[in-house]
């Protein structure tokens, strides 16, 4: 059978492809209604999101790249954002859908805003709405390709957590996405204690950042470190870390094993 | 107030910028039994008199608890009230299952007028025969709220809606500036005695009388009548023989009952 050609029609109410499929009896061709709303792979992804609590408040730190593929295309995307008064959002994954969540967010801080009635949205309930979110639109297989880090202080309590694009949804002293789960999370469970000072919790944070920048091929080494406190939400400038190449193993790769790399 | 030309309909206003349908819906709250909120910092208590039907049936329920943090106590129609407290309990649960988190009373009681005002302003429906004594607790501290038929909420450190609510208010009224302050116990004895100011006369006993209380750290919860024949001995004169006072109190019973039927020859059966 050959394949006809996409044939594109734009609806007023919506846009959707109409994809003609050609099918066994020949003549008749069937329009297959593919669904390009829905979320199939993610384009435009941000990596790692590290974030631990510490004595004031949440310290979340994100590099500012934002990956094509393997090409890191963007490199001043910022993928932490203050939530209201008292929260603090950070994401790992496809960058449009952040951006989409930023938006729910926005319109659920403006109408808890227009109660004007002295209660709050604290970290807590931002945390589980966008485990909702996360969940239904999962449900629905037409998901948020991202993987969410939520810091905040209310009243005094610190509080972090994570949900992830098919709704898992947890709390805990500190949290990583993607390859920080898997490069930072080990040294964070062996070094993080409760009560860090700022310098500490910085120090800490930068360690684990500088190993996804070593071994974490879409990282850059361009960062921001976030706090959240019962003041609020500061993000810091970006800035780089320094790193170290003179290893003597580096120097001369091949000796003994020529023609490897 | 006395019929006239403008109170057919709900979305007919009055050359006096009066709707007087809402208003009769008003009245229809001051026919059902009292009904009494107060509050302090930290706590609030609802009481309603159980008034019975008849002697052979059960009293209606007239407080009902919406969530661990809310309670809501009603006066008026009945059926309305209980479709008003299984909204609210509604709008709790979904705003528990989304956010996790209590919802403040003040948004509740807001939805709730919301709810009511639309009632008032369509020709095809009627505002609600209930008012609401809505006592919560939230972030800014306990809250007693008054929900009317006509649409408007208020706030209130005590009050008391229903028939004969007007003695219990004298009451409350005396003693209202100290309630922020009061303990607990106090407030669940001020409460039983304002529930008695509304009995004028009647025998105050735990069988008569229904006492719900939520807090910090305690949950919306009823008092069962041991707890409030306790507080009540406190107060009370205990009958002197169980034979004469038997009699006595038959005789107090028979005789409200006279009252309270010929005074209530108005009061429609759905009204409690």
């Amino acid at each position: 059978m050959f394949l006809l050609p996409v044939s594109f029609s734009i609806n007023a109410d919506y846009f959707f492809l109409q994809f003609t499929i050609p099918i066994d009896n020949g003549d008749s061709v069937k329009n297959a209604e593919a669904d390009s709303q829905r979320t199939l792979y993610p384009y435009v992804t941000g990596t790692s999101i590290v974030a631990i609590k510490y004595k004031d408040g949440v310290l979340m730190a994100s590099d500012m790249g934002g990956s094509y593929g393997s090409t890191l295309r963007y490199k001043n995307i910022e993928r932490m954002k203050a939530i209201g008064k008292h929260s603090l959002l950070g994401a790992s994954g496809e960058i449009s859908d952040f951006q989409e969540i930023l938006r729910y967010l926005d319109e659920l801080v403006l109408n808890d805003n227009m109660w004007d009635d002295g209660n709050s949205l604290g970290p807590k309930e931002v945390h589980n709405y966008l485990t909702r979110v996360m969940y239904n639109r999962r449900n629905k297989f037409n998901p948020l390709w991202n993987t969410l880090v939520l810091g905040g202080v209310k009243n005094g309590e610190s509080y972090l957590g994570m949900v992830s694009m098919i709704g898992v949804s947890f709390e805990d002293n500190h949290v990583a996405t993607g390859f920080g789960n898997h490069l930072a999370r080990p040294i964070l469970r062996d070094e993080w204690h409760a009560d860090l000072s700022f310098e500490d919790g910085v120090k800490l944070l930068e360690k684990c950042m500088r190993v996804l920048l070593y071994r974490d091929r879409s990282a850059i080494n361009k960062l921001q470190i976030a706090k959240i406190t019962e003041e609020g939400v500061t993000v810091s400038q970006p800035y780089s870390l320094k790193t170290f190449w003179e290893f003597k193993a580096f120097n001369n790769p091949t000796a003994g094993a020529e023609g490897s790399w | 107030m006395f019929r006239n030309q403008y109170d057919t309909d709900v979305t007919t206003w009055s050359p006096t910028g009066r709707l007087f349908q809402v208003e009769y819906a008003m009245e229809a709250v001051k026919q059902g039994s009292a009904a009494i909120g107060l509050r302090s910092r930290s706590h609030v208590v609802l009481a309603s008199v159980n008034k019975a039907q008849s002697e052979l049936s059960s009293h209606q329920r007239k407080i009902f608890k919406v969530d661990d943090h809310i309670g809501v106590a009603i006066a008026g129609l009945t059926a309305d009230g209980r479709v008003l407290s299984r909204y609210m309990r509604s709008e709790s649960i979904n705003h528990s299952f989304t956010y996790e988190s209590p919802l403040p009373v003040g948004r509740l009681v807001v939805r709730l007028a919301d709810k009511a005002q639309v009632c008032t302003q369509r020709s095809w429906k009627r505002p609600y025969g209930v008012g609401l004594l809505v006592g919560g607790l939230d972030e800014s501290g306990a809250h007693l709220y008054y929900n009317c038929p006509s649409g408007n909420y208020f706030e209130y450190q005590a009050f008391a809606i229903g028939s004969r609510s007007q003695a219990a208010k004298t009451y409350l009224e005396r003693r209202f500036k100290s309630f922020n302050e009061s303990s607990r116990e106090d407030l669940i004895k001020d409460a039983i005695l304002a529930i008695r100011e509304t009995l004028q006369g009647e025998t105050l006993k735990s069988s008569l009388c229904t006492v719900s209380v939520l807090g910090v750290d305690e949950p919306f919860h009823f008092l069962d009548q041991e707890s409030i024949q306790k507080v009540i001995d406190t107060f009370e004169k205990v009958p002197e023989e169980e034979e004469d006072g038997g009699e006595a109190e038959a005789e107090a019973a028979a005789a409200p009952a006279e009252q309270g039927g010929a005074g209530d020859q108005d009061v429609a059966p759905m009204e409690m």
